[in-house]
């Protein structure tokens, strides 16, 4: 696969400072990157200068060429506050559609197909300023994809709205990313959202690019403290669902087994999460017997983290966990001992289809 | 008491009647201050537009500028026009002082700044990222002006009925560069302050009432168009 977009050098300067400075950051066709990082870190700046919005300066390369005056209506962007035009659903919805000057017939086909993905075909009559939050971010998800954008900028369209609608929302987006191929950039402050839609991460740290990689190299491998403490609350694992039944299911992940509760179709690849706080370290299997996941496997690596110790784990694939000194000193743990961990199915979330 | 009475029906006669030369008044007055609010349109408009998109160095002076030009006092401008228009003045050798174009110059100069302060304030509350936002959707610069001038059609209509509110009942300055001349300048204010200072109230009624009535109307009008813009 190739890049669609690359970018080398990419500077931004406001009143004198330099706000933006990445050296090289590429997303390749078809699929997900996630900017990530505190408030202030240059994610809206990031994306708005990718998207062409903002001045800056720097080596910009789409589909292989600098992008040309079409550049504008072959990529879209969602904004955090929907940004509805004051009309009804539909006509936001046809606003993109107008303005890049396709037909009556072909653009009420693709208003219709746009408003069943994110659904809001029942709200097609209905005035954008009466609308929900949610009901507001799903018409303005809408009105991009019924651009058919190559590449669609998304910034932070989830963090004006409360959990639930949240979680609706972002289990839609990621369908329809996945249906529709889509390649996307997404700003978030939330590692979670990162988790379930991005395919690589780039964290962000005052304007510059601490870490790119997949989402499992940044999230098993950060780093720096930084990145560590911003992202590293999951052990990330992928694998291909090899049974499922009765909500429950396997992931065969490097060859081992990974029990987890959840709904997920045989032969599926998958992206699992385990909090380390969630793992328990033992001499023997068997000793917490309630434990459906349990693996032998060698420490590599032991850092103290607060009131804890975060202890590193090879079971085939990477793990990490909390223990406490007193268990520390009774497993007598060190790099290279041999442990077996244990974690339930009901601490493995299922992060994304 | 009586005499306000009295006023008001012989005010009534006169209307009734169709008085040709009331009538005169009141179509040209109509003329006058509507291509007033149109000319300032256009400019007011422009001006204001200009200035909420653009950043330059000064912005916020200008910007000051043309709100305590909201509040110009007809005299004033009246008193400048004048002074542009005189016989020896700058602009002397066109011939305009006193003519129906004297008046809608001042007018206009009355109402631009009227319109393009508050179409200033209208593109002003608009959300920043909208711009990008409509950009982002594929448009032109013209086509983004065009949506964010649509987005705020609401005031912007308000910012219209302020500037021909402004210049229907404006006395000063049509007075100063028209001369209220008989059938040839003569507007509604200026004959009604004539007629006031003759004492002839029943006149000075009758064309009070079409004032009102006059503004009422365009008025109306244009909050009809804009409550009906609103969905709902």
């Amino acid at each position: 696969m190739s890049a669609l977009l690359e970018v080398q050098g990419l500077r931004v300067d406001r009143g004198g400072a330099r706000v933006l400075d990445v050296d090289r950051l590429a997303v390749e066709a078809g699929s997900v990157l996630a900017l990530i990082g505190p408030n202030g870190s240059g994610k809206t700046t990031l994306l708005k200068a990718l998207a062409g919005l903002l001045p800056a300066s720097g080596r910009v390369a789409f589909a292989g060429a600098p992008p040309g005056p079409d550049f504008r209506r072959r990529v879209t962007m969602v904004f955090q506050d929907p940004l509805l035009f004051d009309t009804t659903v539909r006509g936001n919805l046809e606003s993109g559609l107008r303005l890049h000057g396709v037909d009556g017939p072909r653009r009420r086909e693709r208003v219709a197909e746009a408003a069943a993905r994110f659904g809001v075909e029942g709200l097609l009559d209905r005035s954008a300023r009466h609308l929900s939050g949610g009901e507001a971010q799903r018409t303005s998800l809408a009105r991009a994809f019924a651009l058919r954008p190559e590449l669609l900028f998304l910034d932070e369209p989830f963090s004006a709205l409360d959990p639930p609608t949240r979680e609706g929302l972002l289990t839609d987006l990621a369908r329809v990313l996945k249906e529709t191929r889509t390649t996307a950039i997404l700003a978030t402050h939330d590692q979670l959202e990162a988790l379930r839609l991005a395919d690589r991460i780039a964290i962000l740290r005052a304007g510059r690019v601490a870490q790119e990689g997949t989402v499992h190299e940044v999230i098993n491998a950060p780093v720096d403290a930084f990145v560590a403490d911003f992202v590293g609350m999951e052990t990330v694992l992928t694998g291909r669902v090899g049974q499922a039944k009765n909500g429950e299911f396997r992931v065969d992940v490097a060859g081992r087994q990974v029990v987890a509760l959840g709904d997920a179709g045989v032969g599926e690849e998958v992206r699992i999460g385990v909090r380390p706080e969630h793992v328990t370290l033992c001499a023997e299997p068997g000793e917490h017997s309630s434990a459906r996941n349990a693996f032998p496997c060698r420490v590599t690596a032991i850092q103290a983290r607060g009131p804890f110790f975060k202890v590193e784990l090879d079971c085939g694939f990477f793990l990490a966990a909390y223990v406490t000194p007193a268990s520390r000193e009774e497993l007598a743990l060190a790099e290279g001992s041999e442990v077996v961990a244990t974690f339930k199915a009901t601490a493995v979330h299922l992060l994304r289809r | 008491m009586e005499l306000v009475w009295e006023g008001i029906k012989k005010a009534l006669e006169l209307l009734w009647s169709l008085d040709p030369e009331v009538l005169g008044i009141t179509f040209f007055t109509l003329k006058v201050t509507l291509l007033a609010t149109l000319a300032s349109l256009v400019l007011g408009l422009g001006a204001g537009t200009a200035l909420a998109l653009n950043e330059f160095p000064g912005k916020r002076l200008l910007i000051s500028l043309i709100n305590t030009g909201m509040g110009l006092p007809p005299v004033v401008v009246g008193l400048f026009v004048t002074i542009l228009l005189w016989r020896n003045g700058p602009l002397g050798n066109l011939g305009l002082l006193y003519t129906p174009t004297a008046i809608v110059i001042a007018q206009t100069v009355i109402a631009t700044p009227i319109i393009a302060g508050i179409s200033v304030a209208a593109l002003q509350q608009l959300p920043p990222d909208l711009r990008l936002q409509i950009l982002a959707l594929g448009a032109t610069r013209t086509q983004m002006v065009l949506l964010l001038l649509r987005e705020a059609r609401l005031p912007l209509l308000a910012a219209i009925m302020a500037g021909f509110g402004g210049v229907v009942s404006e006395v000063g300055a049509s007075l100063m560069v028209g001369g209220n001349i008989k059938g040839e300048t003569r507007v509604l204010t200026t004959a009604t302050v004539m007629e006031t200072g003759k004492g002839n109230f029943d006149a000075a009624i009758a064309l009070s009432l079409i004032l009102l009535a006059l503004t009422f109307a365009v008025n109306a009008l244009l909050t009809h168009l804009q409550q009906r813009e609103r969905p709902r």
